[in-house]
């Protein structure tokens, strides 16, 4: 996924390859990854695609089914990746993501503590970040789930950036080896305030820590906790808000067809005939926006701490 | 981790400062934010007195500093806090003892303090501390034990802002400066904020080793934001129209190494998109004009260095009211960033393609650009556009559409709120900022013909 081996980044002459993972997108609620493989096929409603008419192609194709319907087959990227994982947690998304990695302060080379793993969504992020030379150190309580995200680092071939390891944070803390070492900690736990302790003594001195808790009684909590030796201590809520476009037929005729409240959105927007448009007087294209009448609410509370820097 | 991880961590990414080194001073918890380059020369101006800033050199960022009346006046001094537990405690009080205190009986008739002007400056005069003098006007307010524990803080933290003021180290990182100028010159940076910016990132996929393409019209916070990224490592073109790069002067807070700095380089649109039948020579010709311009660009903004990292007289706001930073030690030895692009590395562009691009031009015409720039990206690269207006992003993402250029296509605005959380005072804050832009994002598909 990440251009660790320069030679392996998106270009006019990279061609997909036999064990290559691309993401199958069919519309942007739509995706799919998968690894090529030359014998295999995918099938969905569009069809059935055969993977080895997808090597040679380049990244950014379309492609076709034995029944002409079509998917785009795209480079995995972080953000596509959170969008087509197998949910095993809740997981974060864009917009809590890249806040995240900004206010930590995560450039290449940083060591960041992660916990818990959860689906990795974060982690990937986390890895594309401290890229080539820092680490990921994630740990979950859950044994099969790390298990999995292992598996999917591998499939991404993140493996050499992130390690996952099996630990409860809550009841054990992070390991003893890390302490004082850690550039950045990110926390997503029932209970930080049982981690925060030991946070502490992981990062390096006016190193960041995160907190991500859906319920402000979590952030209650944990704030009090931070307050005996972090500072800088803020909490955040991040939303997205999305826009939809349409070219819209403006009315511009008194008459009788002349509806309140007809604007009709083309469906298939039609291109707009330079010069000569006979019924320019009447009625005129507009391109409009306006915002997508369903988002997120909420997602979670981000709560950032820097540790006070005593020597 | 090994040996080799943390002796770049500790170039790439130093924890002290250095004589030379460019440092945020957050002044008072935020109140006042200044860029300041240290040497043994720069000062610092808080209230009427002038501070040398030589003492922060070789601490470490965060550390904390308070004015001190020293034998030879004032001067800043390494300040370190004791762990608060017992600040702690007091603070769980909070709750039970409030119940019965209100401000019922609060008159404000401005007699509330008993110490006069004349009384503090006497006691300053013979080297009474900030401290010192914030409990002699606590002690002499007449209505202080009548307040809640919560406003005596208030009351507290207030008086400490004026008579011992805080000063803390910081380092100037992305989040910092896009934070300090949305605060400060919001218009330069095209009211771009830090949020709005993470996610530029994210979405073009800024990592190790890709060749990012952006047009940066805000001072250079993208383009700074962006080899931050990529630590040493791929490129970061920024690109231009007409023949004068855009000013990338922000680049130089950052506290980036040479090696970094080297990765970021300037190369005029017609350069990187010129089709292959011009003669070679032309472009050449036209390559050393450019270097001029460029170049002399360079030597102008080395000489007003010192201004853009302090305010100018006629920009003054009130955060930065009192702000002045002594002239800057210009230190020749660091490199700079926004080099003309190599022939070379254009060559292998146009081979191979940009790995991703950012926008952030409020003054260009977005489509006409864009049409240009998109067939300079790889296939499936991703592309974010930042605008502060939407209806420029609502079009061009029409256009995409029309053309089969993209796919992905979205136009989103982040919303940003932030909180104050306190013991049975949690709630969001009274004012925010509203808005912190529009992006636009897609992912570029091959063209179907």
């Amino acid at each position: 996924m990440l251009p660790i081996d320069p030679t392996k980044k998106i270009s006019f002459t990279r061609h997909i390859c036999d064990g290559d993972l691309v993401i199958v997108y069919e519309r942007h609620d739509n995706m799919k990854a998968i690894k090529v493989c030359q014998g295999l096929v995918l099938q969905n409603r569009f069809g059935v695609f055969k993977h080895s008419d997808w090597i040679g192609k380049p990244f950014g194709s379309k492609v076709f089914s034995n029944k002409n319907g079509f998917v785009y087959l795209l480079a995995p990227t972080p953000e596509l990746w959170t969008l087509v994982l197998s949910h095993r947690t809740q997981i974060l998304y864009i917009a809590d993501i890249s806040f995240v990695i900004m206010y930590l302060e995560i450039v290449p080379g940083c060591m960041v503590l992660e916990s818990g793993t959860g689906s990795g969504s974060l982690t990937t992020s986390l890895a594309r970040a401290v890229a080539p030379t820092g680490h990921v150190y994630t740990f979950d309580f859950h044994e099969q789930r790390a298990a999995s995200a292992r598996e999917d680092f591998e499939k991404t071939g993140l493996s050499s950036l992130v390690t996952v390891g099996v630990r409860d944070i809550q009841g054990e803390g992070f390991p003893d080896e890390f302490s004082g070492l850690a550039d950045s900690v990110f926390l997503d736990l029932p209970q930080p305030w049982l981690a925060i302790p030991s946070a502490g003594k992981m990062l390096k001195p006016d190193g960041v820590l995160c907190s991500f808790s859906p319920c402000i009684e979590q952030v209650q909590r944990a704030c009090d906790s931070l307050r005996s030796n972090f500072t800088d201590i803020k909490t955040f809520e991040i939303l997205l808000r999305t826009y939809e476009v349409r070219e819209v037929k403006m009315d511009c005729s008194q008459g009788d067809e002349a509806k309140p409240g007809s604007i009709l959105p083309c469906k298939r927007p039609q291109r707009a005939i330079e010069g000569g448009n006979e019924q320019g007087k009447l009625s005129s294209q507009t391109v409009m926006a306006r915002p997508c009448s369903e988002a997120k609410g909420h997602t979670g509370y981000l709560t950032f701490a820097r540790l006070i820097c005593l020597s | 981790m090994s040996q080799n991880n943390s002796q770049s961590d500790s170039i790439q990414n130093p924890r002290v400062t250095w004589e030379g080194c460019s440092v945020l001073l957050d002044i008072n918890d935020g109140d006042r934010l200044v860029f300041a380059r240290l040497s043994a020369g720069s000062t610092l101006k808080i209230g009427n007195k002038t501070y040398s800033l030589q003492p922060l050199i070789g601490c470490p960022f965060g550390s904390l500093f308070q004015v001190e009346n020293g034998n030879k006046g004032h001067c800043l001094a390494r300040f370190v806090p004791t762990v608060e537990g017992n600040n702690i405690q007091e603070k769980g009080d909070f709750e039970s003892q409030d119940e019965i205190k209100d401000n019922r009986a609060l008159v404000d008739n401005n007699k509330a303090q008993s110490l006069t002007g004349e009384e503090i400056n006497a006691m300053r005069s013979q080297g009474a501390t900030g401290d010192e003098i914030v409990e002699a006007l606590i002690a002499n307010s007449a209505t202080f034990e009548k307040k809640t524990l919560f406003s005596q803080e208030k009351y507290r933290l207030k008086k400490q802002k004026k008579y011992a003021p805080k000063v803390l180290l910081r380092r100037p990182f992305a989040r910092s400066i896009c934070e300090a100028y949305f605060k400060k010159y919001p218009a330069r940076i095209g009211f771009l904020r830090v949020d709005a910016l993470s996610l530029l990132l994210s979405m073009a996929n800024v990592t190790a080793n890709s060749d990012v393409l952006v047009v940066d019209m805000v001072g250079g916070l993208l383009t700074g934001a962006v080899a931050e990224r990529l630590g040493g490592t791929g490129y970061v073109c920024s690109t231009y129209l007409g023949s004068t790069p855009y000013s990338i002067d922000i680049v130089r807070i950052f506290n980036l190494s040479n090696e970094i700095c080297k990765r970021i380089v300037r190369s005029p649109l017609t350069d990187l998109s010129l089709s292959q039948n011009g003669t070679s020579e032309q472009i050449h010709q036209q390559g050393d004009d450019l270097n001029m311009e460029c170049l002399s660009n360079n030597q102008m903004s080395s000489s007003v260095g010192t201004e853009e990292i302090t305010p100018t007289e006629n920009e003054k706001s009130d955060l930065i009211s009192e702000a002045t930073v002594s002239p800057v030690n210009k230190t020749g030895k660091s490199t700079k960033a926004g080099n003309k692009a190599s022939k070379q590395a254009i060559d292998l562009w146009k081979e191979n393609g940009f790995s991703s691009l950012i926008i952030a031009a409020p003054e260009l015409d977005l489509w006409s650009l864009l049409k240009d720039l998109l067939p300079l990206l790889a296939n499936s690269a991703p592309f974010a556009i930042y605008h502060q207006y939407l209806q420029p992003l609502a079009t061009c993402m029409h256009n995409l559409q029309l053309g089969k250029m993209a796919i992905g296509l979205q136009i989103s605005e982040p919303w940003l709120r932030e909180y104050q959380v306190l013991p049975s005072r949690t709630h969001p804050c009274m004012q925010m900022s509203a808005f912190g832009g529009y992006i636009l994002s897609g992912i570029k598909i091959c063209s179907s013909s």
